[in-house]
């Protein structure tokens, strides 16, 4: 993975004493809150519901041993002994005092971390498929490109005061595991007729209150032209983005009102300008970042047949490992979804166990799903069972991967000042129901997301079931949506009808799922039934 | 009644206005109506708060209530971790936030 | 209104600036002001006549000036640059490195501040209006 050189270590050291310094001076009465806003969110701190919350960034997902150590140190030294991994592959950490922000800064930067752009109206970290490098079907290893990527987008000078936040995913495969195309730039890597490598460029996707899928507004951008590209894209954003009204002014409102034609001309005629500026890196950096992300040294001799005598643990392995682009590997995933536990947590202890299994069977290295799960990209099939062991003793082991119980909740109305419901007690009923009635491995994959607003941050309008909470007349209500997806089979859900309270929702969820154990034909998903016998019979199950 | 409430600048922690100072315990907590803005002004100022406001509540056992379920839960904690929040060992508490 | 901090050693315009509109409608005037909303690439033509350009910031946190100023320079205006208005003292080092080279902030700079702000970053990771070499560039020098 990505190392970084004197340069690289450099700004980071350097960003931490800037925080250092503007945090003095909130303190000290210099800055308003108003004016410190800004620059604390730019470095991960929020002011949540119950305390300051930092964001650390996990560039596109990865990261290794010592770095997870030291997100478990700052959990048990800083916070209360766990932190909560995103949607966006990063991890936050909920109980944060000002003061100590800025040496948490400093620790992460020893281990090659930082919060960078984890918040604020600028370019946030960049995530991407949490199986790169690892995955049969990919083209290429897309983090080289999200690398180059965040380097260029940070500390960039002319846009960090954009109309809004900004989020770029790039991948390198038909298969979508980083919902691509909900993202305000989705970047596929892909290659032409003739061989060659090149980016195609999707803009002005995302959810919140107005859900868009990104369109392509260019199939094949030569890899020498991908920084100019991109500066063109948010060029033009920061210039005619809205600024009237914050719940206009993502690059989506902007594509969607001037025609994704005419943004797509307008960033071709800047593209052709900023051609002759010089700010493209030289190939030959692109080349340097490559190295980093070389194969490790597979055993090519793992060739391994499973033994799947102990049923617990062939079900975990069928679940929750994904063929591998090297024999006798697997990708392992780590379920957080514990039935009845919060989504996305986890104990500093919890990380450190998961760290130390990366250490010893997976190279050294983790990702995060952005379905806020950890995976050991480079398992030897010959080592699974010692590690399903280890998971399952920690309480690590749920083989529920993209099933029912695998949900998507944000922090919602137990955390976030935002939110209008909670969410996380929702994901935990569900899964609880579900575990109880034993459906969950019958229902196959089926895809819940939750978002206590609509903000959605939980992803409710990608989910094949998505749930928003909201307020009504300061009671929590919950609606349902149904037929999202965030995958390269991208489509928005749309709401069943009226919302029920907190136990209702439940039922509801249930009701679905028999129409679709009654409906559905041979090898068909949830989403797949709903597509094809649409949402009435869904509707008349619920509300008859 | 009103309530004037904010977040400790250094810590974050959510405080209340006793009349004469800011505490973490909402049952401390006095009505401010009336009063809320001048309150607020003076002790921002001062960097004893950060962002302040009031919201409103009910006397519930004779002890202050925010109206408003999210008040609620920034009064205790999440209720999902119960043993968080400023009350771990009163089973009862989820009761007084939902 | 604050003093104006000026990275130049020419002598400062004398005069008021213009708006936009007025400057292009008229105009014998060497000073023009771009608010938010405005073309920058509208005085492209007329930049050989300008000597001064001030980039309104009515909020600090409205960036479009950023695009307006290293559209400037980028179109190869010389003439100083000014950012005027909200403009904070933790803007400044992006500020320089989008082309301006004189601050008139609305609320007075601590010199050290200014100081400790634009001396922070040892490297840049990106071309962009100054004359500082990106990170990448040393890498493969």
């Amino acid at each position: 993975m990505y190392a970084y050189d004197q340069y690289d270590q450099a700004m980071v050291d350097a960003r931490v004493e800037e925080f250092r310094d503007q945090a003095r001076r909130r303190l000290e009465g210099k800055l308003t809150e108003d004016q410190f806003k800004p620059l604390r969110l730019m470095n991960g701190l929020y002011l949540q519901l119950h305390a300051y919350m930092l964001r650390v960034a996990i560039p596109y997902g990865t990261l290794d041993s010592r770095q997870m150590h030291a997100l478990a140190d700052i959990a048990d030294k800083y916070d209360r002994g766990y932190g909560h991994f995103t949607t966006r592959q990063n991890i936050q950490y909920n109980w944060i005092k000002l003061e100590d922000a800025a040496d948490i800064l400093a620790d992460l930067a020893k281990v090659e971390m930082h919060a960078i752009q984890t918040s604020g109206n600028c370019i946030r970290n960049i995530s991407s498929d949490h199986f790169a490098g690892a995955a049969a079907d990919e083209i290429v290893d897309p983090r080289p490109y999200a690398e180059l990527l965040r380097q260029w987008s940070s500390f960039h000078p002319e846009f960090s005061y954009l109309p809004r936040k900004f989020k770029i995913a790039v991948i390198a495969s038909e298969t979508d595991r980083a919902a691509m195309r909900l993202h305000d730039i989705g970047i596929n890597i892909v290659k032409n007729d003739a061989g060659e490598l090149g980016a195609a460029f999707y803009v002005g996707g995302g959810m919140g209150r107005t859900p868009m899928i990104a369109p392509c507004i260019n199939p094949f951008v030569p890899l020498d032209q991908l920084v100019t590209y991109a500066e063109a894209c948010l060029r033009v954003y920061n210039r005619y983005g809205r600024r009237d009204n914050k719940y206009k002014a993502r690059i989506k409102i902007l594509v969607h009102e001037l025609g994704a034609e005419e943004y797509t001309r307008q960033v071709e005629q800047e593209f052709e300008h900023l051609l002759d500026q010089g700010v493209e890196p030289p190939l030959a950096e692109l080349d340097r970042i490559r190295t980093f992300f070389d194969d490790p040294l597979f055993d090519t001799r793992a060739a391994y047949e499973i033994d799947r005598s102990d049923p617990d643990f062939a079900l975990w392995v069928d679940r929750n490992t994904v063929p591998h682009k090297a024999d006798g590997y697997v990708s392992a995933v780590i379920s957080l979804k514990p039935v009845g536990g919060i989504p996305g947590d986890a104990t500093a202890e919890q990380m450190r166990l998961m760290a130390d299994l990366a250490k010893d069977y997976s190279f050294d290295e983790l990702r995060v799903m952005h379905t806020q799960n950890i995976v050991l990209p480079h398992v030897r099939k010959a080592d699974l069972h010692a590690l399903w062991t280890a998971l399952e003793e920690a309480g690590l082991g749920s083989p529920n991967l993209d099933t029912v119980e695998d949900i998507i909740a944000c922090p919602g109305l137990d955390y976030c000042s935002l939110a209008n419901a909670r969410s996380i007690p929702i994901a935990q009923r569900i899964s609880e129901r579900f575990a109880k009635t034993g459906k969950t491995g019958t229902l196959g994959q089926l895809k819940l997301k939750i978002s206590g607003c609509i903000n959605a941050c939980g992803h409710h309008h990608a989910g094949h079931i998505g749930i928003l909470g909201v307020d009504r007349k300061g009671v929590e209500n919950y609606q349902l949506l149904l037929g999202g997806s965030e995958a390269e089979d991208v489509s928005l859900a749309k709401i069943t009808g009226p919302g029920f309270d907190e136990h209702g929702i439940v039922d509801a969820v249930e009701t679905v799922t028999t129409v679709y154990e009654n409906e559905r034909q041979d090898g068909e998903r949830f989403v797949d039934t709903y597509r094809r016998i649409g949402m009435n019979p869904f509707k008349e199950a619920l509300y008859g | 009644m009103r309530l004037l409430t904010g977040n400790d600048l250094k810590t974050g922690a959510v405080t209340w206005w006793t009349g004469s100072d800011w505490s973490i315990h909402i049952e401390d907590a006095v009505d401010v109506t009336g009063s809320e803005d001048e309150i607020a002004r003076s002790e921002e100022a001062a960097r004893r708060v950060n962002v302040p406001y009031a919201v409103d509540a009910e006397l519930h056992e004779g002890n202050p209530r925010p109206s408003h379920i999210k008040e609620r839960v920034r009064a205790l904690g999440p209720t999902v971790r119960p043993d968080l929040t400023l009350k771990p060992a009163d089973p009862e508490i989820g009761n007084w936030v939902i | 209104m604050a003093d104006t901090l000026r990275y130049r050693d020419d002598e400062p315009v004398d005069h008021p600036a213009v708006t936009v509109d007025s400057f292009l409608d008229q105009s014998n005037a060497t000073a023009v002001r771009i608010e938010p909303g405005d073309d920058a690439r509208a005085l492209v033509p007329h930049l050989e006549r300008l000597a001064l350009i001030e980039v309104n910031f009515p909020a600090f946190g409205d960036g479009r000036g950023y695009s307006s100023a290293r559209i400037l320079r980028e179109a190869g205006y010389e003439g100083e640059l000014r950012a005027v208005g909200d403009v904070l003292v933790d803007q400044l080092a992006y500020m320089r490195r989008c082309g301006f080279d004189a601050f008139e902030p609305d609320k007075q700079f601590d010199m050290d501040d200014v100081a400790a702000a634009l001396e922070r970053w040892p490297g840049v990771y990106q071309q962009a209006a100054d004359d500082r070499t990106p990170i990448w560039s040393k890498r493969h020098a």
